[in-house]
């Protein structure tokens, strides 16, 4: 099995932010919804999830919330504020442009 | 939006820090019993899936810490980790804390205190609108002979006239009135002011009931009126709001009160209770002359006009009136001052060589603290290095000791300021004569100062001793650390380093000490040349109204003289216009009729004093030649003067003084008086050398401000009463003032010397003291260091004196290089304090070595038990120790 890649520091708030926009979620669905629709190439190591979500909870992209869980324990969901959607938008944005670019770089040379 | 999220965040993580805690740790618990339950229905049993877990997880402490590190407010987290570390390691040597805390407190307050009284008599402004426009005007000699004269009235006058840098100009004098009784009121005298009646508009003054001087009181010929100020209303008058537009008597005439000055008013100083329209008060005549300097001058300059610019103009305007008036005492050029410098020039330098005094015994305080860190640092090497082989970071190690160093300096500090409140109180008790020491009170700005010194202190006595340990050498220290051979080798330099440098700063304040002493002596031992035991002193003041004859004053002096000498106790009396120790008094210029005519603008001057026959035997001033006053020497034939032996040598060199003719226009008019006598020397300011004086008869009746002098047999202030009471019988309407002993009139005047000595000596006296605990700390604490080494050597057959002079001689190396240090700082630092020196030299060579001596003994004293100790070690017993 090829070694997960490292995610980038910015690249991972853009992930959680996207990942959480639909509906609230907590930290284990969050590393674990990553993980699935990358088809496993993207691991979330729990020592950079932790501290990328209070980060973004103190700059007030996302927002906790204490409820019970699917199994019955209380959890701390997540789900992204007004600005955190709008930083979503403009992250997204921001990753389209680089990877387009990326990709016409390695088309061209 | 976002920002007000971030805020509740912020509350949240402030507010509610435990139960984040908890949470984060509910969150990563329920994270890792998700992996647990995957991990099971991946197939494993309890335990693998539980160890497996924890395994892909990490350390579950770990990683709330990283998750914690994105929290706001998480170095105070670490902060207050850090003061529950530095408190608990404070509380395990509670007598180390205890002395570093009281060192701390004194360093901070003493300086907390000195900053304020220098802030507020120095550095404020006044309570002026605009106060930095404010300037005091003087006159001086171009030449640089004159400086800060005071002004005469023509002067004032064309100044007022043509100077166009002000926006306003006023002129004022300090006066003393009779305030009479009214009902059962005694008379009383009041120190007043009178002055333009621009005085208060450029102030900026408002009236706090009625109205101030308008332009038309300010005349010669108008209606007498006078302003009070709140506190002589509320005293005198009981605060009687229809007392504005009344008439109170002063000196025995009618003044209509205009108006009263609000309550924040105390310039120029507290004592001053009236004020009085100038121009009314003085003779139109002394408004106009050139010669006769009596007033001060205080300006507003306009707006973007600079004092030098002011001071060019002015300059410019002297000038030209000495030209015109090339004759007599005319000043040819002016200097200026802003006013708060002008008023506080006389204190100014005693205050900042107290302020730098508390500044070095603070730095003293503060380098015995770093010392003792130090050496406990040195003791706590070991564990300083295991903690960097832990993976403890160095900036760690240093926040620590910091942290420690300022929660000493933070409790020293608050104990200080209690201590700096105390010492206020007492300042302003004893030191009255400050000026505007009304306005001493701490304020933010001290409060600020306070925290700065605090801070400052903490990081300065903490870095010394982080900065000292290296953690690149953690084996060295481990390795070092096993046996207790020496501390290490930087560590030892850097304590030797610390000490001399304390040293040096207590030498400079010895130093310091030493010479305001021996000034302070010199002082009291200085020859006044009149009697200073069992001398009682009053003065009176006779009204113009009633007292307007030479022969009514006649009458008066005489009689109180005769009714005073009655008295029982009395053992002689006399009368004088000035009193010896009270400064100078009135001076003037006068010319010797038997000599040529000098030249162009020179002029001879002396001090002008009145008094009668009996005044030279009551203050025991010896005759020297020819004949004292006679009771015949009055009224119209008081054609007669004696001069005093400074005079002489001045003006009479190699000639008799004797039948020669004095010619003074400001005294006596057109009249040629005789000298008939020499007297000896009197010391008027005794900081100074004695001035030429002529003293004139009082019993020409001339003068009606008269002060009374006693020599009495036993305590001159048992017959304070029955003198008053002969005055009163007199005349009932005439108040007494300034009942003193000559004791208190000299102990005014040397109260600045005493006060700056005395408070020097206690700053000096305790910098000896901490850099005595320093020296002997440090030698113990290198004993308890080598106490192996020394029993191995003294096992080996190294005879007990060599330790103990070997010991001697490393406490003692720091003592000496601090002594040069200190003695080569002293040499350059005195200079700055030979304006406070009176009869000794900044360079004297007897307190240097006074200074060194003490230094060496003290020093030699505290080294003396440790050493000694070293020398009485018990091998066996120190190498068992190991």
């Amino acid at each position: 099995m090829a070694k997960p890649s490292d995610l980038v520091q910015g690249t991972l708030d853009l992930l959680i932010l996207r990942t959480i926009a639909p509906d609230p979620m907590h930290g284990w669905a969050i590393a674990k919804r990553i993980q699935q629709i990358s088809q496993e190439v993207l691991q979330v190591q729990q020592g950079s999830l932790y501290p990328a979500l209070h980060r973004l909870e103190q700059q007030g992209w996302i927002r906790a919330k204490w409820a019970e869980s699917e199994t019955g324990r209380q959890a701390k969901f997540y789900s992204l504020t007004a600005a955190g959607k709008k930083q979503l938008e403009e992250e997204t944005a921001n990753w389209n442009r680089l990877s387009a670019a990326i990709d016409l770089v390695i088309a061209g040379a | 939006m976002r920002a007000l999220e971030k805020i509740r965040m912020r509350l949240q993580m402030l507010l509610h820090r435990g139960r984040e805690s908890d949470r984060l740790n509910t969150e990563l618990e329920f994270h890792i019993e998700q992996q647990i339950a995957e991990n099971k229905g991946a197939g494993m049993n309890a335990e693998e899936a539980r160890q497996a877990a924890l395994r892909t997880f990490g350390n579950p402490v770990a990683l709330g810490e990283q998750a914690r590190e994105s929290w706001s407010w998480n170095g105070l987290d670490a902060l207050a980790r850090d003061i529950r570390i530095g408190t608990r390691t404070l509380l395990r040597s509670p007598g180390f804390a205890v002395t570093a805390i009281l060192v701390m407190a004194l360093g901070i307050g003493a300086n907390v205190a000195l900053f304020t009284l220098v802030r507020s008599v120095l550095l404020r402004p006044l309570p002026f609108f605009g106060a930095n426009q404010l300037v005091g005007v003087f006159e001086a000699q171009s030449d640089g002979s004159v400086h800060d004269n005071i002004v005469a009235g023509g002067s004032f006058a064309v100044w007022q006239q043509h100077a166009r840098s002000f926006s306003n100009l006023a002129i004022t004098q300090p006066m003393t009135y009779n305030l009479a009784g009214a009902g059962d009121q005694l008379p009383e005298v009041v120190k007043a002011q009178a002055a333009s009646w621009t005085i208060f508009p450029l102030l900026g003054v408002q009236p706090a009931r009625g109205r101030f001087f308008a332009a038309a009181d300010d005349r010669p010929g108008a209606n007498a009126t006078v302003v009070m100020t709140w506190g002589l209303w509320k005293r005198r008058f009981a605060g009687d709001p229809t007392i504005v537009g009344k008439n109170v008597r002063i000196d025995d005439k009618s003044y209509t009160v205009v108006g009263i000055l609000p309550s924040w008013f105390t310039w120029p100083d507290p004592r001053v209770e009236l004020w009085t329209p100038l121009y009314h008060e003085r003779s139109p005549a002394l408004m106009q002359m050139f010669e006769a300097h009596n007033f001060e001058v205080v300006g507003r300059l306009k707006p973007a006009v600079t004092i030098q610019q002011a001071s060019a103009e002015l300059n410019a305007l002297q000038r030209q009136i000495r030209r015109e008036h090339p004759d007599g005492p005319v000043n040819d050029a002016v200097n200026l001052r802003s006013l708060v410098d002008a008023e506080t020039y006389d204190v100014k330098t005693g205050l900042y060589a107290l302020l730098g005094a508390t500044g070095c015994l603070l730095l003293i305080a503060c380098l015995n603290i770093a010392n003792l860190l130090v050496a406990r640092s040195a003791s706590r090497s070991k564990e300083a290095a295991i903690r960097t082989a832990l993976g403890g970071t160095r900036l760690r190690l240093i926040r620590e000791q910091v942290v420690e160093s300022t929660l000493l300096a933070v409790a020293g500090g608050l104990l200080g300021l209690l201590i700096a409140s105390g010492i206020l109180q007492w300042l302003i008790h004893m030191r009255e004569d400050i000026p505007r020491v009304d306005a001493i009170h701490m304020d933010g700005v001290v409060i600020l100062f306070a925290m700065a010194a605090i801070l400052g202190c903490g990081l300065l006595a903490g870095l010394i001793p982080a900065m000292s340990s290296r953690d690149a050498r953690v084996l060295t220290a481990l390795q070092e650390s096993s046996r207790s051979y020496s501390g290490g080798r930087g560590r030892a330099r850097l304590r030797q380093l610390l000490l001399a440098l304390e040293v040096g700063l207590t030498v400079v304040l010895l130093v310091g000490a030493g010479l305001l002493l021996r000034s302070y002596s010199a002082l009291r031992a200085a020859d006044l040349g009149f009697a200073q035991r069992n001398i009682l002193t009053m003065e009176v003041n006779l009204p113009k109204t009633s007292y307007s004859t030479g022969d009514r004053r006649l009458a008066f002096d005489e009689q109180l003289l005769s009714r005073v000498r009655a008295l029982p106790g009395v053992q002689a009396a006399g009368l004088t216009t000035v009193i010896p120790g009270e400064g100078y008094g009135r001076n003037d210029v006068f010319t010797i009729r038997e000599h040529p005519p000098l030249p162009r603008g020179q002029v001879l001057s002396s001090l002008t004093r009145f008094v009668d026959p009996g005044y030279f035997g009551a203050m025991q001033i010896p005759l020297i030649e020819g004949r004292s006053f006679e009771p015949g020497d009055r009224l119209d034939r008081a054609q007669v003067v004696e001069v005093n032996q400074e005079l002489v040598r001045e003006y009479f060199a190699n000639e008799d003084p004797i039948g020669r003719h004095i010619e003074a226009d400001m005294v006596f008019p057109g009249e040629a008086l005789r000298v008939v006598g020499v007297v000896g020397n009197t010391r008027d300011e005794i900081t100074h050398d004695p001035f030429p004086a002529i003293y004139y008869p009082m019993l020409s009746g001339d003068q009606r401000g008269v002060a009374l002098v006693m020599r009495s047999f036993h305590d001159p202030s048992s017959i304070a009463l029955s003198a008053q009471k002969a005055i009163a019988s007199l005349d009932p309407q005439l108040p007494v003032s300034n009942v003193l002993t000559m004791e208190q009139i000299l102990g005014q005047s040397s109260l600045d010397a005493r006060f700056d000595a005395t408070l020097l000596l206690a700053f000096a006296v305790l910098s000896l003291l901490l850099a005595m605990v320093g020296l002997f700390g440090a030698l113990s604490f290198m004993v308890a260091q080598r106490t192996t080494e020394i029993g191995v050597r003294i096992a080996l057959g190294a005879r007990r004196e060599q330790i103990m002079r070997q010991m001697l001689r490393d406490g003692l190396k720091p003592a000496l290089w601090g002594l040069v240090i200190g003695l080569g700082t002293s040499v350059g630092v005195t200079r700055l304090i030979a304006s406070l020196l009176f009869g000794t030299k900044p360079l004297d060579p007897a307190i240097f070595a006074l200074v060194s001596m003490t230094l060496l003994l003290v020093a030699a004293v505290a080294c003396a038990l440790p050493a000694w100790r070293a020398s009485r070690l018990d091998p066996m017993q120190a190498l068992r120790a190991e």
